[in-house]
């Protein structure tokens, strides 16, 4: 195997460790899920390469390890934004008005539901419930830092975040010069 | 009530328990350490069969019953549901962001009882950072010899785990969760054989909620007779009401079971938003029965029996308010959606009758339908009742036939009236 089969090995080789003793040892394909996420930090994107370097660590095949990325909503096979913008419009929030906060934001970014921003900072997508209905408009941020949550929230909350979320990476060439 | 027993972080001066020293300080882990150090296994089962605790996971099933029922093979595997994911639930995560201790403590007891020395929280997807906390929370739980190998000196060995999900509301049907877990695809199981018998790596497995298990310390440190004193007869013990949508004061509120949907609303929520008429309740999320506000329901108690009764389910108690400026139509509507992205697709009558109510439903919404619409959906509904694997296809009927049931004059109004939109009202 070339090394760029081996990205997650390479980079998260003590991580993995840690996620694969969670498990039975004859029960490997468990760790699909977890390292799933982890591949994730790469950029918000199952490449075929990182499934089959999954499937390789799993002893399974890549055709089992894309069924998983294919049934769970938190994979993502397309690309979108670094951002996802996750708001929900399930029944309890949207008897508090969060469809309406859908759209403004979706006018704040200049996208309808689905899209991603020209510049690929934000996707805005409608989910379902996140259970955190008492707090509506509430929505959750996936980028390749994890999921965060976000209750209670107005347009111009929104927009402090947006602006917030598109200089972080700015600031981090910076420092990095 | 006057003492939070499941929101324990609500008590007045109580500190922060989500630090470990202070639940310690405040006897957190002494049921634990007497039960380990002390009791077998089968005398702390005994124990929370006669509390009467019922799963708090929905379908209300005695707890201490169901850890008995573990076949008599090893090893054994105890699994915490905090999957969380019915619309109008959100109780799960309170306790986990802020009594953490008091559920994994139960879930270390259950663990104990069940003598199974590996246990799984099985958090949803979206739980992410608290899932991160938690994690830690299990390290310092190791730092401090109440988990690992040979418990305070004895024998007992148990890790605890999480695994998180990502992102499908099936998962919370305790066999397509062990599936989860095992790195399939989050189908249920044909059942019988259940988790108690086969579970997880087709191993005996008990599987509760986070609410069920936060109740077992409780019950282990003060007695099952303390525990029955607390609710009615045949429900028993304190429960956490998630109230949401039209609640003046939405949130979760922690009551013992058997106080009356009035009670909750209007004494303890502070009735509806805007001072409104409540027009219908969904008492449990999107999968039970809508029932329609009148007295003989405000006056039913929040108890497993009591909903039964007039034609609902307390479900996990995930009460969802609609005032009078609701569509049901399009309230049916929204719940059609979520039970359309969240079927499994594993059989027809669920993949299929979802996806076709949910199209029916959305061209009643938007003012295409005609009266044959309205009959198709109640036919579609009936075709998907009792025929599928799993209860979610009966769920996503529940609100569809009660809502034509109860509100037909929300549905017949779109047909009748062309292109107004009584939507536009619900805003
Ligand atoms: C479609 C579906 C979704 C469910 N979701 C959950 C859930 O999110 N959390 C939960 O604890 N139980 C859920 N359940 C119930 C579980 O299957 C199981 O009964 C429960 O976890 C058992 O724990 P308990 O006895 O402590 O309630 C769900 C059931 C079905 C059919
Ligand atoms: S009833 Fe629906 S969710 Fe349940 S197994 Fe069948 S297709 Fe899957
Ligand atoms: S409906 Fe939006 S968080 Fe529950």
């Amino acid at each position: 195997m070339s090394k760029e089969d081996n990205i997650l090995v390479t980079k998260y080789g003590d991580q993995i460790q840690v996620i694969l003793d969670r498990y039975p040892d004859d029960q490997k394909r468990s760790a699909v899920m977890p390292l799933l996420f982890l591949a994730q930090r790469e950029g918000l994107q199952i490449t075929d390469v990182i499934m089959d370097e999954i499937a390789n660590i799993l002893g399974v095949s890549t055709t089992q390890v894309a069924s998983i990325v294919g049934f769970y909503t938190l994979y993502y096979l397309q690309s979108g934004g670094r951002n996802r913008i996750q708001i929900c419009t399930d029944l309890p929030c949207a008897l508090r008005g969060s469809d309406d906060f859908a759209n403004q934001v979706c006018d704040t970014l200049g996208v309808k539901i689905g899209e991603t921003t020209e510049d690929s900072e934000f996707t805005v997508e409608a989910v379902m419930c996140l259970a955190a209905c008492d707090k509506a408009p509430v929505f959750q941020i996936h980028n390749s830092e994890g999921i965060s949550y976000f209750e209670n929230q107005t347009i111009s909350d929104v927009q402090s975040l947006i602006d917030q979320l598109v200089k972080v990476p700015e600031i981090l060439e910076e420092d990095d010069k | 009530m006057t003492e939070y027993l499941l929101l324990r972080h609500r008590n007045q001066g109580e500190e922060n328990i989500a630090d470990l020293d202070t639940y310690l300080a405040l006897g957190g882990f002494e049921a634990y350490k007497n039960i380990v150090t002390t009791m077998t296994p089968e005398s702390v089962v005994e124990i929370i069969k006669a509390s009467g605790l019922r799963g708090r996971g929905g379908a209300g099933f005695p707890t201490g019953l169901k850890w008995s029922f573990l076949s008599n093979r090893f090893p054994r595997y105890v699994v915490a549901n905090s999957d969380e994911s019915e619309p109008g639930t959100f109780k799960d995560r309170e306790i986990l962001e802020h009594n953490p201790f008091q559920f994994l403590e139960g879930l270390m007891i259950c663990a104990y009882a069940a003598q199974s020395e590996v246990a799984y929280n099985y958090c949803r997807g979206e739980f992410w950072e608290l899932t991160h906390k938690l994690e830690e929370k299990v390290h310092q739980l190791n730092d401090y010899g109440f988990l690992g190998t040979q418990i305070f000196n004895t024998d007992y060995s148990l890790q605890v785990y999480h695994h998180l999900g990502a992102g499908a509301y099936i998962c919370g049907e305790e066999s397509a969760l062990l599936e989860s877990i095992e790195g399939k695809l989050g189908q249920p199981r044909l059942k019988p054989p259940f988790p108690a018998d086969r579970g997880l790596y087709q191993s005996p497995t008990v599987v509760n909620n986070t609410e069920t298990l936060t109740n077992v310390p409780l019950i282990m440190s003060r007695g099952p007779d303390w525990y029955k004193s607390i609710g009615t007869e045949k429900s028993c013990g304190p429960k956490i009401m998630c109230l949401s949508g039209h609640a003046k004061h939405p949130g979760n509120y922690e009551t013992e079971l058997g106080i009356t949907f009035r009670e909750l609303i209007y004494d303890l929520a502070g009735g509806i938003k805007g001072d409104r008429n409540l027009k219908a309740i969904m008492p449990s999320g999107a999968s039970a029965p809508i029932l329609p506000a009148n007295d003989e329901v405000l006056d039913t108690p929040l108890t497993y029996e009591d909903v039964p009764n007039i034609g609902s389910q307390l479900g996990s108690a995930s009460i969802i308010l609609l005032d009078d400026t609701v569509d049901i139509s399009w309230a049916v509507n929204k719940t059609m959606k979520f039970f359309k992205h969240e079927s499994c697709g594993k059989c027809t009558p669920c993949r299929e009758g979802t996806y076709w109510m949910s199209h029916l439903l959305g061209r009643i919404n938007s003012n295409v339908a005609e009266t044959k619409d309205i009959k198709l959906l109640e036919e579609v509904a009936n075709q998907v009742t009792g025929k599928c694997l799993c209860p979610l296809g009966d769920f996503s009927t529940s609100a569809v036939v009660s809502g034509l049931e109860l509100f037909r004059e929300d549905f017949d109004f779109h047909l009748s009236n062309g292109n107004q939109s009584i939507q536009d009202v619900n805003i």
